[in-house]
């Protein structure tokens, strides 16, 4: 048999489970309609938490954008300063932070096209549920149980297939977010571990501070030179007051 | 003729395209039973664009049962065969 008929029966199956459940077809009517809200609740619970999960990836990936631009003005400035050993180690942290944010953006859209696929699934059901209820007051008001039997019938295997597509849809969401919290998870840690900080690290060492003076000099001084209006950079000129502001930026972080 | 793709909704089609359809039905089915994952993703594939191409999309506010049910569009081999294997993997 073919895949789509069997696929189709096995969809069947499950909705004539369920109206085999009860003796007079119009309580089957209550029963499903109450599944459907139930549902429809927990589609919109299940689209909230991928919203949140990509939130937390858009945040993760902001840090990421932080680390690796501040890496890249340490490797330019440890260049500019000669130490090419303290470049080189910039540039290694910021590949590990460029790749984590490659990583990143590839399932920000696998999970954006979860959430689009949930919110379709989650119209489509509200829709059917609306139409579902006016159906089961029409059934309920005008037939019999015996003439129900057939109405009731359709109205249950048509929602019943979309309830479990719906279902499906859910557990599919959930499967990615699940693989997505896992991989935030050790973002996280990376990110707690200081692996991805300035090369030199948030305490200050020597060499930071030695690349931080020699960078704030040579600004001071091109800043200078632009004041004189002359392309020339004149050393002995460095006003203190002028070399305040890169290291308080600085002192944020710590 | 109805036709569900699972994930996207439902769609009518001409029944007159039935044949073409079960043919492609009957390499995704083949494919599955050999456990073929590059010829599953083929025709799922092929399936699934020649379905949107020939159907129309059901209004979302119609309740009917679909003749033909397909996998989800990126579905993978494992996924379809538990999909096959236990109707208590379908929830709803």
């Amino acid at each position: 048999m073919s895949l789509s008929k069997r696929l189709s029966l096995i969809f069947k199956s499950k909705a004539n489970k369920l109206l085999d459940r009860a003796e007079d077809p119009r309580e089957t009517l209550d029963y499903s309609y109450q599944k459907q809200l139930e549902m429809l609740q927990q589609v919109r619970r299940g689209l909230a938490d991928v919203a949140t999960s990509r939130k937390r990836i858009e945040l993760q990936a902001q840090q990421l954008t932080t680390s690796s631009d501040r890496l890249r003005q340490q490797a330019t400035a440890a260049v500019a300063a000669g130490r090419d050993d303290l470049a080189r180690e910039a540039l290694t942290r910021r590949s590990a932070a460029q790749q984590q944010l490659a990583e990143l953006a590839q399932q920000q859209a696998a999970l954006q096209a979860e959430q689009d696929k949930l919110t379709d699934a989650s119209q489509r059901l509200q829709a059917k549920v609306e139409a579902f209820r006016t159906r089961k007051e029409t059934i309920k008001a005008s037939y019999t149980a015996a003439e129900a039997q057939t109405r009731v019938g359709e109205a249950i295997s048509g929602i019943s297939e979309e309830m479990s597509d719906v279902g499906l849809a859910m557990q599919r969401a959930e499967d990615k977010t699940a693989q997505l919290q896992a991989r935030s998870g050790a973002i996280d840690e990376l990110l707690a571990s200081g692996a991805l900080e300035d090369a030199t690290g948030p305490a200050k060492d020597d060499i930071q501070q030695e690349l931080d003076r020699m960078s704030s000099t040579s600004q001071v001084e091109a800043e200078l030179a632009r004041l004189k209006g002359t392309p020339t950079a004149l050393p002995e000129a460095a006003p203190a007051q002028l070399t305040g502001s890169a290291p308080a930026e600085r002192e944020r972080e710590s | 003729m109805i036709v569900r793709i699972l994930g996207e909704g439902q769609l009518e089609l001409d029944a007159g395209h039935l044949a073409e359809l079960n043919e492609l039905d009957d390499e995704l089915a083949a494919a599955v039973a050999a456990a073929d994952e590059p010829g599953f993703e083929r025709a799922l594939s092929r399936l699934l664009a020649r379905v949107r191409e020939l159907g129309a999309p059901m209004p979302a506010d119609r309740i009917a049962v679909s003749e033909l049910i397909l996998p989800a569009a990126g579905s993978s081999l494992t996924e379809v065969q538990a999909l096959l294997g236990a109707e208590g993997l379908i929830p709803g």
